[in-house]
């Protein structure tokens, strides 16, 4: 399945993420530099970017895997080293909470306002009277009984 | 009424957030080695191929690190200003993906202001540093820590305000 994932993306990105997959076919390497990004294309992966830094960092990665590093501290390598900005992956940290959370607070916020605005209009539409209403009708419906 | 400034107030916060989104320049990442000691290489020196330059031997005093190369074109901005610094700063060059005889040549072009320089061919030392948009430079004050990373061409203003600063001890 992730074969197929990385040729799909091959078929996508035709070019230099083909000239990468051919180059070596460990799987564990085109993993790694789909989730690492060039710091110079700051939205290329290492696997798509052509820049010069790009090409160290993948012979770095390389090199890493040959030294039997687990992909955790191959990630932990680079990340010391250029810091978060080289996840595509952001850590879930206290730093980063707004990133990860803050699109599902607006979304409760934003659904529990339109829920709100609903039940409102709702209320008027089925006829739901205020109380100053409802003893003005009672009132007026007094009146008609004389 | 109230909904009103609800929205004014919600607005005014979105614009201001993306105003100061707009200062920022999204090529300069912080480096993470900012506060740390330096990083532990060593490489050929560049005049001196059977020397090492060490990047243990950089404490004792203030320094500048500074990777350069002889391709990079905004690497010529900031000589003169190195030049000068150089009479009265510790400053050692990191010589980063160049050839030895381009390298050496653009020296004696331009004018030497490093101490020595490590030759750095295939970029591994950058890797170490972190390095991703040459010229860039470091501040290792006389532990040799990192005390501050500049990114680009270094300038009037940016050493004032970034290395002297924190030289003369006004910020850390």
């Amino acid at each position: 399945m992730k074969r197929v994932t990385a040729w799909g993306f091959c078929l996508l990105f035709m070019g230099s993420a083909c000239l990468a997959a051919d180059e070596t076919g460990d799987e564990r390497y085109q993993a790694l530099l789909y989730e690492l990004r060039c710091l110079v294309c700051q939205n290329q992966s290492l696997a798509d970017s052509d820049a010069e830094l790009a090409g160290d960092l993948r012979k770095r990665v390389r090199d890493l895997i040959d030294q039997g590093m687990t992909d955790k501290q191959i990630i932990e390598h680079l990340q010391a080293r250029y810091g978060d900005f080289i996840l595509y992956r952001p850590p879930f940290a206290w730093r980063t909470v707004a990133l990860w959370i803050g699109p599902f607070v607006l979304l409760a916020l934003t659904a529990w306002l339109l829920l709100r605005r609903i039940r409102r209009r709702h209320a008027r539409a089925s006829g739901g009277l205020s109380d100053a209403e409802r003893e003005r009708l009672a009132k007026a419906l007094k009146r008609g009984d004389d | 009424m109230m909904r009103g400034w609800l929205a004014v107030v919600l607005f005014a916060g979105l614009v201001v957030m993306l105003a100061i989104g707009l200062t920022r320049d999204p090529s300069r990442v912080s480096s993470p080695l900012v506060g740390l000691p330096v990083p532990a290489f060593q490489a050929e020196r560049l005049n001196l191929a059977e020397e090492k330059f060490d990047s243990a031997a950089l404490r004792g005093e203030w320094s500048l690190l500074n990777v350069w190369a002889s391709w990079c074109t905004t690497c010529l901005e900031e000589h003169e200003l190195l030049m000068r610094l150089s009479q009265q700063l510790a400053l050692y060059g990191i010589n980063h993906r160049d050839t030895r005889d381009e390298a050496q040549n653009w020296l004696q072009v331009y004018g030497n202001p490093y101490r020595s320089s490590a030759f750095d061919e295939h970029g591994e030392v950058g890797i170490e540093l972190g390095v991703y948009k040459v010229p860039e430079t470091f501040l290792l004050d006389p532990d040799g820590v990192i005390r501050y990373k500049h990114i680009g061409a270094l300038d009037e203003k940016a050493y004032r305000e970034e290395i002297l600063a924190r030289i003369r001890g006004e910020r850390s």
